[in-house]
C-alpha cells in the first residue's frame, strides 16, 4: 500500500513535470513525424508499411532513452533525486516509478508513426496486439538503457552524450536499415546483442511479416534482457548512488 | 534504548579520512549538537547514519535498527533536511509537501491536511502556491525542513540549518527546533556556529578533522577548561604598570593586561573583590568597572579542539559552503 502511494505519486510528478511539458510533447510528435518524411521524401515509391517497424522502433527509442538519463541526471545535480534514495521504498519501486513515466512516453512517441501511416494505407491487416506488446519490450529495454546512462552520467551533457553514443549504432545494427545477413560478418554477434535488434525484428513481422526470428524468441530474449537491465540498473544504482 | 547509537564509525574516500571512528549516543528528546569547521566530517557521519552512505567501518542503530540491515525501516523513522535546499523547483510549495508525503506513504487524505497545516506554521501559506525556484534563499530552507517533518519523523536530521541565512529566518528556523523538541522529536544537528549550538544543543560534540574531540552538555564541556576564576577591571587611568604589584600583592594570583588596558586577574579561588579595591584605591586608581569572567562555549572549543575560532567565523562570513 505505502509503496504503491509512492510509485504511483513518482509517476505522476515525472509525467506532470516532464513528459507533459509542451517542449516534450511538440518533441515526441514533431520527432517521429521529421523520421516519417523524411523517409518518404528519400524513398518515395517505397511502401509506408516496410519503414513503418523502423519509425516506430527509432520513435521509442529516440524517445525514452535519453528523456530518462536526462530527467535522473538533472534530479540528481539538484539533489531532489536524495529524496527518492531516503524514502522508505525499495530499489526496486524506486526503479519501476522511474522508468514507468518514460515507458509511457515511449508508447505515446510509437503511436505517432502510425497514426500518420494511417492516412497513407490501411493498417487494419496488422497484428496490433503483438505489436503493442514488442513496442511495450522496446520501451522496457531502452528506459532501463536510459537509467544506465544515467547512472554513469554525472552531468545532463554527458547523459545526453552517452545517449546518442549507443542510440545510433543501435539503429544501423538493429537490421531496419540494413539487414543483419547483409551486416559484416563481425558486426552480426553485436547486432544480436542488442534489445532493439529483437523488438523491430518482430514488429517487421506484426506489420509486414519480413521478420527473421520466431516472434516467440524475440519476446523470450527481451524477457531476458529486461530482466538483466533491471537487476544491473539496481546494482549499479546501489554502488555508484549510495557511495 | 538510546534514539541513535554510533560505535567506531569510520569513513574514508580514497586516501582523505573524513570521519575517523567515532561514538556517540542521542538520548530520545534531546537536541545533539555536532559541531566543526568546514570538513570536520558533519555531512558524511549524518550521510552514513540516514542511509545515504556506506561506512567504511562501523555500527549504526536507530531506535534500536541496524541502519546498514534495515535501511528501509530505519529511513521511516527520519526527516532529513540536508545542507542544500532540495525540493522540486518547478513545482509549488504544497505539491512539493504533498509529494514528500507520498514518498513516506501517507494517503491524500492525510497528507494535504498535513501540508496545509505545515505551511501555515511556517508561514508559508502565500507561497505555497508560488514554485519552489522562486523562493527566496530563507524560504527555501523553511519548506525543506517543513517537507522533512512531513511524516512526522522521531528523529529530526538537520545539517547546517541555518547556514547563509539571514538573521531573523535563523532566529525562527531556531525556536521551529526548540518547539519540535518539546513536542518530543529528537534531533541531530550539526554547524559550525557556537553560539548556536550552546543556545539551543542539549549536548554537543566537538568535531574536527574526523574526531570527537570532546562532548557533552555545554556546563561539562566548560568544566574542562575552567581551572580558576577571574575578573577584569576597568581603571580610570592606564594601570598596566601595577600589574606585577598586584601580583605580589594576592599570593597565588596571576595578572594579565587585557586587550583594552583592563586588569584581568586570575586566581585559583573565588577572589573577594573589596581587597583589591583597597589597592587600588591605595595607589589613586580609579575602578569604573569590575566582572567576573566566566569561559564561554568559545573558549572550550578552541581550548579542547585547538582550532581558533576565528576559523570558524570566518567561515561564517563565507557562507560556509564548499
Ligand atoms: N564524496 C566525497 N569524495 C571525496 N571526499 C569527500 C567526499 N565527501 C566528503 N569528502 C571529504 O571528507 C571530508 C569531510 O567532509 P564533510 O563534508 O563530511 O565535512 P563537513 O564537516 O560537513 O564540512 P562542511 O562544513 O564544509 O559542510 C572533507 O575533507 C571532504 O573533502
Ligand atoms: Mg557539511
Amino acid at each position: 500500500m505505502r509503496s504503491w502511494i509512492a510509485f504511483w505519486n513518482i509517476l505522476k510528478k515525472d509525467v506532470k513535470n516532464y513528459y507533459l511539458k509542451p517542449p516534450n510533447i511538440s518533441w515526441g510528435i514533431i520527432f517521429p513525424l521529421s523520421w516519417t518524411l523524411m523517409q518518404l521524401i528519400r524513398s518515395p515509391g517505397g511502401s509506408i508499411l516496410e519503414l513503418l517497424p523502423g519509425l516506430i522502433s527509432m520513435s521509442v527509442l529516440f524517445g525514452t532513452t535519453s528523456m530518462l538519463a536526462v530527467t535522473i541526471t538533472f534530479e540528481r545535480s539538484g539533489r531532489s533525486f536524495e529524496r527518492l534514495l531516503l524514502a522508505p521504498i525499495s530499489l526496486n519501486t524506486l526503479v519501476l516509478a522511474k522508468i514507468s513515466g518514460t515507458v509511457l512516453f515511449g508508447l505515446f512517441n510509437a503511436f505517432v508513426p502510425v497514426f500518420f501511416a494511417s492516412f497513407f494505407v490501411d493498417l487494419k491487416g496488422m497484428v496490433w496486439g503483438v505489436a503493442f506488446f514488442a513496442v511495450l519490450m522496446i520501451a522496457i529495454t531502452s528506459s532501463l538503457m536510459g537509467l544506465l546512462i544515467a547512472v554513469s552520467a554525472e552531468q545532463v551533457f554527458e547523459a545526453q552524450t552517452f545517449s546518442n553514443f549507443f542510440r545510433f549504432p543501435m539503429l544501423f545494427l538493429c537490421g531496419l536499415f540494413v539487414p543483419i545477413a547483409k551486416l559484416p560478418v563481425f558486426l552480426r554477434p553485436v547486432s544480436y546483442c542488442l534489445p532493439l535488434t529483437y523488438g523491430a525484428d518482430i514488429l517487421k513481422g506484426m506489420i509486414n511479416a519480413t521478420n527473421t526470428l520466431s516472434p516467440v524468441l524475440s519476446f523470450a530474449i527481451l524477457l531476458i534482457f529486461t530482466v538483466l537491465l533491471f537487476l544491473v540498473c539496481r546494482s549499479n544504482i546501489n554502488r555508484k548512488w549510495i557511495l | 534504548m538510546e534514539m541513535v547509537s554510533v560505535r567506531n564509525l569510520k569513513k574514508t574516500y580514497g586516501d582523505v579520512t573524513a570521519v575517523d571512528g567515532i561514538s556517540f549516543d542521542i538520548r530520545r528528546g534531546e537536541i545533539f549538537g555536532l559541531l566543526g569547521p568546514n570538513g570536520a566530517g558533519k555531512t558524511s557521519t549524518i550521510n552514513m547514519i540516514i542511509g545515504l552512505s556506506r561506512p567504511t567501518g562501523g555500527d549504526i542503530a536507530v531506535n534500536g535498527i541496524d541502519v546498514k540491515k534495515q535501511t528501509k525501516k530505519a529511513q521511516a523513522l527520519m526527516g532529513i533536511v540536508p545542507d542544500e535546499s532540495n525540493l522540486y523547483n518547478e513545482m509549488d510549495g504544497f505539491d512539493n509537501l504533498c509529494f514528500c508525503a507520498a514518498l513516506y506513504g501517507m494517503r491524500k487524505d492525510e497528507r494535504e491536511p498535513r501540508a496545509r497545516e505545515l505551511l501555515e506554521q511556517f508561514r508559508l501559506t502565500e507561497a505555497g502556491k508560488r514554485p519552489f525556484k522562486a523562493y527566496s534563499k530563507g524560504m527555501r530552507r523553511k519548506l525543506t525542513i517543513a517537507a522533512a517533518l512531513i511524516h512526522s519523523p522521531k528523529i529530526l536530521f538537520l545539517d547546517e540549518p541555518t547556514t547563509g541565512i539571514d538573521v531573523e529566518s535563523s532566529r525562527q528556523i531556531r525556536d521551529m527546533i526548540v518547539g519540535l523538541k518539546h513536542q518530543g522529536t529528537t534531533i541531530l544537528l550539526t554547524t559550525h556556529y557556537i553560539e548556536e549550538a550552546e543556545r539551543i544543543c542539549d549536548r554537543i560534540a566537538f568535531l574536527a578533522n574526523g574526531q570527537i574531540v570532546a562532548s557533552g552538555t555545554v556546563p561539562e564541556l566548560m568544566e574542562r577548561v575552567t581551572h580558576g576564576h577571574a575578573i577584569r577591571f576597568v581603571t580610570g587611568e592606564n594601570a598596566e604598570r601595577l600589574a606585577p604589584e598586584l601580583q605580589t600583592r594576592f599570593e597565588g594570583s596571576e595578572v594579565m593586561i587585557g586587550a583594552d588596558h583592563s586588569l584581568v586577574m586570575e586566581t585559583e579561588n573565588r577572589q573577594s573583590l573589596l581587597p583589591v579595591m583597597q589597592f587600588f584605591h591605595e595607589k589613586g586608581i580609579d575602578v569604573y568597572e569590575a566582572k567576573e569572567l566566566h569561559p564561554s562555549l568559545e573558549d572550550a572549543f578552541v581550548e579542547l579542539t585547538g582550532i581558533e575560532s576565528s576559523v570558524m567565523k570566518e567561515e561564517k562570513e563565507k557562507g560556509g559552503r564548499r
